[in-house]
Parts: structure tokens; sequence; C-alpha cells
């Protein structure tokens, strides 16, 4: 496939992935900000983004499995997974915390079992499509061409 | 001897008689001597005997005759001359004393006389005494009654009691036979027998109130005699043959009102109530002066322990109602702030919920401008851009309105182009104009300045609404818009009295004037047109749609600017203008060329726009950290990072021109810190700017922050232009506030 074809489905993937709401403007930031002097900015913060995701997560099972529930913990556990899930524009993932957070304060244990599913469920499908996307990054750039940038009006 | 025939012969001494003679003397004799001892005896014992002397002569009269007794018991026999000598003797002193005695006698007999006298005397006087003394008693006995009386009537403050009390402790006292007390009805034209003191339950006996006797009895203060076949006095059962003495008193029925300083109320009481007292049957008792006196007091005391009862259940009763009325004040209070709270909640999470989809529609539209697009799609997808810009704008001022009704709402001060808002205004009301085929026409006074200090957005928004509400509700003709600059006599607008605006140097008052010639406006209809929401009725209104909200977000606004903002119509069909006045600074000179090169929002500057800036940034997130020190690293700068407080607190340096801290991490105060880094420095130019990253902006933070003394607040997720735009604000004027 030439340079061209997948210059196009990256930005077409890109797109879909903003229609569906998987990613928001936050992300294109993040783009924007990767230049020649910090190359793998992108890949770079995503990368960390899974692992702090992953930990959390992990954490959030933990916590949640415990008979006597500490919904503080499990709070701000899910306050630190909105903080990062917003900093990459992971939409989705940021809004199944919102909602997450308003039953840990009704320190409801059914809804907040669902909502860790969902959030997990959530960031698993934004993971696969972000690595998807930037398996398709590595392909322009190992076929020698550039990442199209996608610049921003407002 | 011979004894002659004439007279009786001389015996000899019979012995017989002899004998009997001597007995005789010889008891006598004894009795003489005996009857002083005694009478000494006796005197010695009483003390208060006062004719002591008289006794003493007495005694030796007494005595000398039993001694002259005595002695004749020796004449009877041949006696010698010795015994005739002391005989004669004695005889003499005995006459002597008995002359004397007698004499004594004579002064004092009529003193023993009068003794008797005064005796008699004295006893009437005693039994007299005695009489008195039983009346005071009685008296006495009465005025302790009444004391006790009062005591119970006055120790409790229940209606019921007082009167059952009073007619119990009077029959008692005064032993009645019956004691009644009649209160007058609600209509007031009847007395009802309320208590009675003997029959249990007193039913609903009525008497009309208007009878001669009963209104002898109220018209006066005292107790009165009444007849016992008075209606009011025929409640006890019949077949008692002398009916007892029956007294009647009014008993006044005071109210708050009737109480006076200085003299109890005669005339204006109308109520009274009647009590009246039946005394025993048979029993020929008579009313006493100090018992009817008693009644009175009584009475008396009835009305005001009465009174103050009445005083006392008026004041429960309002003291519950009070209570009643605090306990739904509060729950109104309560429930009014989980409105507030649950209003606000929604505010801020629709604020978020909109602005997400608004961000999309915009990012995604900027990604279609840059794809390969024809002409017309071209100009299809600007204006898209343009109207959701404009959407997005509206958003925020709905969601503004809120916050504009808390009063939380700050202008976004800045030095702006006026002709250029103008001009705006104009090009975005041109297409909608002609379309209704009206002709807009703009006239802008030449002393205009070119440049002005003020909100720029929501200057353009309110001339934009009213320039809007005149196409809107015009069907044809033209719109004529005029701008200038408020003169100093025109400022004071007889119009609107409460505005006095003051001119001075660095500000000037714009005056805009919108007129059209549309449907107008009733007049009065005209002071509804700034109510939120509020519509007028007429259907050609109610056709054209719109929520009623522009021109009360835009009273608010003018408000804001210190302004002023009203609408004249001459009435339906006559058009109307409206016209508005709002505060603007005027920039200094140095500004204006500044200005010429720096515009308000910077254009794409490039990446190194802030070389080598030190900054420090705190964040406990690591994805929120990394993406922030991105940024900051594309803007050129020299970036730090920390992940906790006390690192931040331990890094800093005078050499950190700004510090961006994440605030709304739990478990770390970020003022906190603040704070601290502020102390460590104590010179104001080696302080470093804090910068605060919160993704709350409402008003509680947004005062903790500048209480704290942070440069300002970025609402996260931050933009590269937003960072940029706000980290050059930062440096040129030291303070931002908010950058959303």
């Amino acid at each position: 496939m030439e340079v061209g074809q997948m210059q196009r489905r990256l930005v077409d993937y890109t797109k879909t992935l903003f229609m569906e709401g998987f990613l928001d403007a936050q992300f294109l930031q993040l783009q924007q900000l990767q230049d020649e002097n910090n190359p793998d900015f992108v890949v770079e913060v995503v990368s960390l983004f899974f692992d702090d995701s992953e930990k959390l997560l992990n954490n959030l099972s933990m916590a949640l499995d415990q008979p006597n529930v500490d919904f503080k913990k499990v709070d701000a556990h899910v306050h630190q997974l909105k903080g990062s899930s917003s900093s990459i524009g992971a939409q989705r993932v940021k809004n199944a915390c919102i909602a997450f957070r308003n039953f840990c304060e009704e320190q409801n244990i059914d809804a907040t079992l669902r909502c860790l599913q969902q959030v997990k469920h959530e960031y698993y499908l934004v993971k696969n499509k972000l690595e998807t996307l930037l398996r398709l990054e590595q392909q322009i750039v190992a076929a020698g061409g550039s990442i199209p940038m996608i610049d921003m009006g407002f | 001897m011979d004894s002659c025939n004439c007279i009786e012969p001389q015996w000899p001494p019979d012995d017989l008689l002899m004998k009997y003679q001597y007995i005789s003397d010889f008891f006598i004799a004894l009795a003489y001597f005996s009857i002083p001892l005694e009478l000494i005896y006796f005197v010695k014992k009483s003390a208060v005997f006062p004719y002591r002397w008289v006794l003493v002569q007495f005694g030796a009269f007494i005595v000398l005759c039993g001694a002259t007794h005595l002695i004749n018991l020796w004449t009877f026999t041949m006696h010698s001359r010795t015994v005739a000598m002391v005989m004669t003797t004695a005889k003499v002193f005995t006459a002597v004393v008995s002359c004397v005695t007698a004499l004594m006698l004579v002064h004092i007999i009529p003193d023993l006389l009068s003794v008797k006298t005064r005796e008699l005397f004295l006893k009437n006087k005693a039994a007299e005494l005695d009489r008195e003394m039983g009346l005071i008693r009685t008296q006495e006995e009465t005025g302790r009654h009444v004391r006790m009386l009062t005591h119970e009537i006055r120790s409790t403050l229940d209606r019921h009691t007082i009167l059952k009390t009073t007619l119990v402790e009077l029959g008692r006292t005064l032993a009645l036979e019956e004691c009644a007390l009649w209160m007058p009805t609600r209509t007031g034209l009847e007395l009802q027998l309320s208590y009675t003191l003997h029959q249990q339950n007193p039913v609903g006996y009525t008497v009309p109130i208007h009878h001669p006797m009963i209104n002898q009895v109220f018209s006066s203060s005292h107790v009165v005699k009444i007849s016992p076949n008075c209606p009011v006095a025929r409640i006890r059962p019949a077949g008692k043959y002398m009916p007892g003495e029956v007294v009647a008193v009014r008993v006044p029925l005071l109210h708050l009102s009737n109480f006076q300083i200085n003299d109890w109320p005669e005339l204006s009481t109308k109520r009274y109530a009647l009590m009246v007292l039946m005394l025993p049957s048979d029993s020929a008792r008579q009313w006493h002066v100090h018992e009817l006196e008693l009644v009175e007091v009584v009475a008396d005391q009835v009305a005001v322990a009465l009174s103050h009862a009445a005083i006392l259940e008026e004041s429960m009763r309002a003291r519950d109602l009070l209570m009643e009325q605090n306990v739904a004040l509060d729950l109104a209070r309560r429930e009014a702030e989980t409105a507030i709270r649950a209003r606000n909640d929604f505010l801020a999470v629709m604020n978020h919920e909109m602005r997400t989809p608004m961000h999309a529609i915009i990012a995604l539209s900027s990604l279609l401008q840059e794809t390969e697009l024809t002409p017309e799609q071209r100009l299809m997808v600007e204006t898209i851009l343009k109207s959701s810009n404009l959407l997005a704008t509206l958003i925020n001022d709905v969601l503004d309105l809120s916050r504009l009704e808390d009063g939380s709402l700050q202008l976004d001060l800045g030095t702006f182009n006026l002709y250029a808002v103008f001009r705006e205004v104009l090009n975005l009301i041109k297409p909608i104009a002609s379309v209704k085929k009206l002709h807009v026409s703009l006239n802008m006074a030449p002393e205009l300045p070119e440049y002005a200090i003020g909100d720029e957005k929501r200057l353009m928004q309110t001339i934009l609404n009213v320039v809007g509400n005149a196409v809107k509700f015009s069907k044809d003709g033209s719109i004529l818009i005029s701008a200038f600059v408020a003169k100093a006599e025109l400022l004071r607008d007889s119009r609107t009295p409460e505005f006095f605006p003051v001119p001075g140097d660095n500000h000037f008052y714009l005056r805009v004037q919108v007129k059209d010639s549309g449907i107008g406006v009733s007049p009065q209809d005209i002071p509804k047109l700034f109510t939120k929401f509020a519509q007028t009725q007429s259907t050609a209104i109610r056709n054209s749609g719109g929520s009623g909200l522009g021109l009360a977000i835009c009273k608010r606004f003018v408000n804001l600017m210190e302004g002023h903002i009203w609408i004249e119509s001459e009435g339906l069909g006559k058009g109307c203008t409206a016209i508005f006045m709002v505060k603007l600074g005027i920039p200094e000179r140095l500004n204006e060329s500044k200005l010429a090169f720096m515009p308000k929002v910077p254009p794409n500057l490039g990446p190194a726009a802030f070389p080598g800036l030190k900054v420090l940034v705190m964040d406990e997130n690591g994805v929120s950290r990394m993406v922030t020190k991105g940024l900051l690293v594309h803007l050129g700068c020299d970036v730090t990072m920390v992940s906790s407080s006390e690192e931040c607190l331990r890094v800093v340096s005078h050499e950190h021109k700004v510090v961006f801290m994440d605030v709304c991490v739990s478990g770390m105060d970020g003022y906190e810190i603040a704070i601290r880094i502020q102390e460590k420095f104590t010179k104001r130019h080696e302080r470093p700017i804090i910068v605060a990253l919160t993704g709350n902006t409402d008003k509680v933070t947004k005062e903790k922050l500048m209480r704290v003394g942070m440069g300002g607040l970025i609402l996260k997720p931050v933009s590269l232009d937003k960072m940029r735009s706000v980290l050059s604000d930062l440096l040129e004027h030291r303070v931002l506030f908010e950058a959303v």
C-alpha cells in the first residue's frame, strides 16, 4: 500500500474515532505537541496512559472486592483515571469515570461494580483503537511518509 | 337582907345558869381570839388588801372584847381586887378601841362598797372588748380567706381552674348554699350558666342579658342585693321554704386593649360576667358588710386572673403559630437550597456535557475545512463553523446566565476595536435582513474612539441581540443603528431616573440606539420585556419563536457594564427604539500602538514562543503531568516536573517564573502549598506566579484561589492555544484570572 493511501486511511480512521466519541479534541492537542523535537510524544503519553490505567483498574477491582468497601479510596482511584483519560482525550472512558464517581458518592456497591465493568469495557475498547491508530502511524513512518497533521482552528 | 315584895328578890347565883354563862363566855372568848387570827392569816395571804391599819384596829377591838369575856369568867365567883382591876382596864381599853373602830368604819365602808361598783363596770367593759375582739378576728379570718382565695386564683393560669376555685373557696369561706357564674355568650345577648358550686354539669341554661336587675348589677361596681326571684337566682332546687339572701356582682372581662395605665377601665369594657351568691335557706343569716367587701375584692381579682389567662392563651397561640411558621420556613429554605444545589449540579454537568459535543462539532468542521472541498462546500463548512462558534458562545451564555444570577459572572475586560465589533454585527445580520428585505444602516459618531476597554464578547452579544430583535420583529422597512458617545447633559435622562452615570477621564459612556419600523410594543408591555422568559401576548411575536431570554441577558450584561438599557415605543405598529448605554474604558495612548501589532488573540506565534522560560509543573496524575509538560515544552519552556506537594516546595526556586499546580486532587491541598510557596519567597519579584489547573470553575473555588493569591486559573483540558495565550497574558500582566 502506498503512503498516500495509508495516510488517507489514517485520517478516516481518526475521523471515525472522533465521530464515535472515543476521542475528543484533547487528543488532537496531543498530536499537535508532537514535532521534530518530540517525535514520539503521543506514543509515550499513550503508553503511560495504558500503564497507569491498568494499575488503576487492578486497584479498583481489588478495592471493590473487599467485604467493607472503602469508597474514599475507590473514589480517589477513579478520580485519577478520570484525570488521565481526560488529559489524553479518551472521552468515553472519562464519561464512564464521571458516572462511576457519582455512584461512589452514593456508596452504591452494585452500581459501582457495574460502573467498573463499564469503565473496563470502554478502556479496552479505546486501548484497542489507539493501538490500531499507533500501528497505522508506525507503518506510515516506516514507509517513509509523515503523519498528517490535523490543524484545528478553534 | 330582906327582899321587898315589889321587886324580884335577888336570887343567889344558880349553879346551872352560872355554868351556861361560864361556857358561853369561854366560847365567845375563843371566837373573839380566833377571828382576828383568821383575818390576819388570810390578809397575809392576799397582799392587796389596802386597809391594814383598819384591820389592826379591828383585830385589837376583837381581841380586847375577847379578853373582856375571858376575864369575865373569873368574875362569876368571888374574885379579888386584882381581877376586878384587870377587868376594868380591859373593858376601858375595849371601849376606846371599839369607838375608834366604829368611827373608822364610817369612812371605810363606802369605799368598800364602791369597789363593787367598779368591779361590775370592769366586767361590762371586758364583755364588750370580747365582742369586739370576736368581730376583729372574724374580719381577719375573712381577710385571710381573701388572700388565700386570691392566691389560689392567681396561682393558676387555667381559666377553668380559676373559676372553679373561686366558687369553691367563696362557698367555703362564706358558707354559701350556692354560687354560680354566668358568662356572656358569643353573641352578647344572653348570659349562660357556666360554673356552679354544687350542680356538677350546668347545662347551657341561658338568660337574656337585658333584664333590669342584671343591668342594675352591671352598672354598679359594687355588690348588689338581688331578689331570689330573679332568673339568675333560680337555679337551686325548689322546695325551700325561705330562700336565703342573694347578692350578685359583675366581673369585668378585660381585654388587652382595655388596660390603661392610670385608671381601671370603667366604661370601655362591654362584656361582664355575673357572679351570683346565695346564702343558705332557712338560716336567717344576713349579708354582712365585710362579706360584701370580700365578694367585691374577689370579683376584681377574678377579672384580673381571667385576663391574665386570656393573655397567656393568646401568647401561647402566637408562639405556636410562629413555631409552625418557623418550621415551614426552615423547610422552604432547605428545599430552596436543595433546589439551588440541584440546579448547580445540573448546570455543572450540562456545562461539561454541552461543551463536549460542541467541541467535537467544531473540531470536525475544522478537520473538514482542511480537506479538499469545492468552493460551495467550503462556504457551507465555514458557515457551519461560524454557527457552531456562535452556538458554543450561546451555550456558554446560558450557563453564564445562571452565574449571572448568582452574581458570580465577571466581565472579561480587554482592549478591542469598537468599530470592528459593530462591523461584525452588521455582517452577521445582513444576510437575514436582506432575506426579509430590511434595510440596515450603521451610523458611528466620529468622536467614538477606535479602541475601548471592555468585554468585547458580551458587548457584541448585546448589540447583536438588540439588533437581532429589531430584525426579528420587523416585517419590512429599515433598521437604523447609531452609536455615539453619550454627552453629559443627555446622561441624566428623565426617563431613567435611577441611572446617574458620571463621566470621567479614563472612561466614557457608549450610547447605542437601534431604531426599527416593526410591530412595536404597547407601553404596558415594556416593563415585561426584560423579564426572563416572559413573552407578550401578541400572536405575531408568538409565531416568531424565541425563548425570551435574550433581553434579560442583555440587561444583566449592561448592568454589569454599569449601564442602562431601555426600550421606547409609541405603540403597536409604530416600531420601537432600543437604547442602551454602557461604560467603556479609554485605553492609554501607549497601548494603541502596541495594539496595532498585538491584537487580543495572538496568531500562531510558532512553537518557541517563550524560550527558556523556567516553569514548574505539579500534578499527581502521571498522564496529565506529561501532557502539560508536552504543551509547555512545545512552547519552548524549560519544564521541571514534580508529583507531590513536598517535592514542589523543595524544588521551587526563584528561577521558576511560573508554577502550574493541579488543585483538584483529593488529599493534597493546593491552596496550602500556594501559601507556603509565597511564604518561601518574601520578595515579590522573586515569587513565581502560581497558576491553578482545575476542572472546576465555580465561584467558591475561584474565591479560594483569589484569597490564597494565585495568579490565575486554567480549566482543564488545556489546549495549546489556551496555554500560549495564558502564558503571554501572565507575563505581560502578572495576573490572569480565568482561562476557560
